[in-house]
């Protein structure tokens, strides 16, 4: 496509109470080879924009609406989307055209509106991507960022994203450029690169706030104070709602822990019987010392994680798994498993969370995980991968991605692999742990637990695997460089084990309704009993969740791929490295 | 030959419409738009006008016949007709409308009042007018059956 094709097609939302205006401004944008939408309420405008993400690149939107003031769409608009949006009103005031400009509106049409106005519009969505394209280029460190964003855009994107393999940084470049063509041609994805949160610009920005007072606080205020250059107010503001969320998650957060907490107690006392998660893992600690019944394990976390996803539906059956015993050679472990059952709750708690209607559940999931860091300084707690927020698009937009490529190097350990997300959060929960210590063995966990849950949610994309990879090699480095004895071992033994293993992971991949169509050398994975069909999105929750914590990794891989282990030593808090972008 | 001559008459009413400032060159932006992709889009749009004009009009006494009158809700009514008035052209009832937002926010009841006379005058004159117009297309498309 060339450039001259680009603007036919453009996706407009049109909001605007008036009936009559709205039926003159569809047949303009029509006339200019547009694809319109129209809406006459400014709240089914935004549920639109929620529900149907990326499905436009541009708005319009009347100022005066009954159900909500145009600037307050705007607002919206551009805190949660990326969108420009483009004003009209039959009133030319200049303090009038003057707060849609401040509330970050492209273009102040006024009414009546003339169709060469409109056929211009489009410049709009290519200033945009404009921007953003010499954002990627000026920003090195954005690309692999920005990859990953860009592979959740489209469909066609998936292809090229199975074939990225994760632990190549020139592949994945390759695929950006692919993708950055693609992009710049249709014109249909318009993103941003994001501005990378950085500890020091985070701070900045708390400091704003702080300075501001936290009820007065607004995008513009934000930024004037920062006085950052290149940072915009969409930035800002959309930095700024989720630092909202974040506070008003933590405020939760701290409600679930002890729902949490009361649910673990009980667990404890219950029965041992009921292959609850929480009391299978209380009764395990005792074979941790030689070698760990992870493959077993592995299962019973699924089967009762399913199954307490389930409880509604009873359409699970969690089967008893005959141990199979694997050793892994990490210290960690031991630790993390103590103290899984309590995590778990939160975990858990995830349970009634919604996804995929918008970017705000990913970012729960995130925000809470990290709350669950407990000791940690509170300034410096909060972090953003945005690409979990792609990813539960992901998640929701496509049912069915391609087969992981075999050749990725998701590594034995899934085999291996302990308890996965479990060990995980609680590792998490150690306030005291060095987290350095505990990462490794949760990148197995994770790793192996990926896969796992791509059988269950049969939509996750082998994306997530990738990351862990990455996230894994990052951490094989680091590991090195640490020297920490119980964590090279760990990484060792995986290493070890990669090539004789690699055969019977995948269909423990792809199985995803059939598990039971493992091979040979997994005999203790029976569970052609499950129902797997029902799991529905709290299992993606997990899977996020197991996302959003594999993330320090993975950026900090991305961000500087050697240097990474410099700053894995020092990790004061799990938050700095979570920090990485936003 | 009949069709020439409601033609002739149409054209006339139009011009006429024009000639006393009822309508301006938005109309004729309307009248640009139709085409054979959607061949009633001015009387689409002009019914939609009428009708949302009405309501609007029916929205204002009501607000207004209250004892306590919100300057600030009859105020948005208005500013709504103006915006619909502009959407198909309507120039007079547009101005009007102008005039009455002032009353709105000089919190005045009575040049409310008489604006609103005025503006209902002024939208139903028009209105008879547009339907007299939609009226004479369509009997210019009877005359071609196929057209």
């Amino acid at each position: 496509m060339d450039a001259t094709a680009f603007p036919y097609g453009l996706r407009v939302l049109v909001v605007d109470d008036d009936p009559t205006w709205l039926k003159i401004l569809e047949k303009m944008l029509r006339k200019c080879s547009y694809e319109v939408t129209t809406c006459g309420l400014a709240r089914v405008a935004l549920d639109i924009l929620r529900e149907r993400k990326n499905k436009f690149d541009i708005v319009i939107s009347d100022v005066n609406m009954p159900d909500m003031d145009g600037f307050k769409l705007l607002e919206h608009i551009g805190l949660e989307m990326d969108l420009p949006v483009i004003m009209m009103s039959i009133d030319g005031e200049t303090s009038r055209v003057m707060k849609g400009v401040q509330h970050g509106a492209c273009d102040y049409l006024l009414k009546p509106v003339r169709m060469k106005e409109l056929r211009n519009i489009w410049q709009h969505v290519y200033r945009k991507k404009m921007h953003e394209v010499k954002e990627i280029e000026g920003n090195d460190s954005c690309d692999d960022l920005q990859i990953l964003r860009n592979s959740f855009e489209g469909l066609d994107e998936k292809s090229l994203f199975m074939r990225s393999d994760s632990d190549t940084m020139r592949k994945r470049k390759d695929v950006d450029k692919d993708h950055a063509d693609q992009e710049s041609s249709d014109g249909n994805t318009v993103k941003k690169a994001r501005v990378v949160w950085s500890v020091d610009l985070h701070q900045k920005f708390v400091n704003a706030v702080n300075q501001i007072g936290f009820d007065k606080v607004g995008p513009k205020k934000i930024l004037d104070l920062m006085n950052v250059p290149g940072l915009t107010r969409e930035n800002v503001a959309s930095h700024l709602q989720k630092y909202r969320l974040y506070l008003s998650r933590l405020q939760k957060q701290n409600e679930e822990r002890i729902l949490g907490a009361a649910r673990q107690d009980f667990s404890h006392k219950g029965t041992s019987e009921n292959l609850n998660l929480r009391s299978s893992f209380q009764e395990q600690p005792s074979n941790i010392a030689n070698g760990y019944p992870h493959a077993s394990q592995n299962i019973q976390t699924q089967a009762n994680m399913l199954d307490s996803q389930l409880e509604d539906t009873k359409s699970t059956v969690p089967l008893p798994v005959p141990d199979k015993k694997r050793t892994l050679a990490s210290d960690a472990a031991d630790s993390q498993n103590v103290t899984s059952a309590s995590s778990l709750g939160g975990v858990l708690s995830f349970k009634s969370m919604p996804v995929n209607q918008d970017r705000k559940p990913s970012e729960t999931m995130i925000l809470e995980c990290q709350a669950w860091t407990g000791g940690i300084p509170s300034k410096q707690f909060m972090q953003y991968p945005k690409h979990n927020h792609e990813r539960c698009d992901l998640l929701g937009d496509y049912s069915c991605l391609p087969k992981p490529d075999l050749e990725h190097p998701v590594g034995p350990s899934n085999l291996y692999a302990p308890p996965p997300l479990i060990s995980m959060s609680c590792g998490m929960e150690g306030d005291a742990r060095d987290f350095s210590d505990v990462k490794p063995a949760i990148m197995d966990c994770i790793k192996s637990l990926s896969p796992a849950l791509t059988c269950t949610v049969d939509s996750v994309s082998v994306q997530l695997s990738d990351s862990v990879v990455t996230s894994i090699d990052g951490d094989l480095k680091s590991s090195g460089v640490d020297g920490l004895p119980s964590i090279k071992d760990c990484c060792l033994d995986q290493t070890n084990s990669q090539g004789s293993l690699r055969p019977s992971q995948e269909p423990s991949i792809i199985g995803s309704t059939e598990l039971a169509s493992l091979p040979e050398d997994l005999p203790s994975y029976p569970l052609h009993g499950v129902s797997l069909e029902n799991i529905g999105l709290s299992s993606i929750d997990l899977l996020n969740y197991s996302d959003a914590m594999i993330l320090s990794g993975l950026q900090s891989n991305w961000y500087d791929d050697l240097e990474f282990s410099s700053e894995m030593m020092d990790y004061p808090s799990i938050d700095e490295c979570l920090f990485a972008s936003s | 030959m009949a069709a020439a001559a409601l033609t002739s008459q149409l054209n006339a009413l139009v011009n006429n419409m024009f000639a006393m400032g009822l309508l301006d060159d938005q109309f004729q932006q309307l009248q640009m738009l139709q085409d054979s992709t959607a061949p009633d889009f001015v009387s689409e749009v002009v019914t939609l006008f009428c009708d949302d004009g009405e309501r609007i009009i029916c929205e204002l006494s009501r607000q207004l016949e209250k004892p306590n009158v919100d300057f600030d809700r009859v105020d948005s009514y208005v500013h709504q007709l103006k915006g619909s008035s502009a959407s198909v052209g309507a120039q007079k009832v547009k101005n009007t409308c102008i005039q009455f937002r002032e009353f709105c926010q000089q919190r005045s009841r009575d040049g409310c009042l008489k604006t609103l006379d005025l503006v209902r005058t002024e939208f139903y004159d028009l209105r008879n007018k547009f339907q007299a117009m939609l009226q004479l297309e369509q009997q210019i498309q009877a005359c071609y059956p196929k057209h």
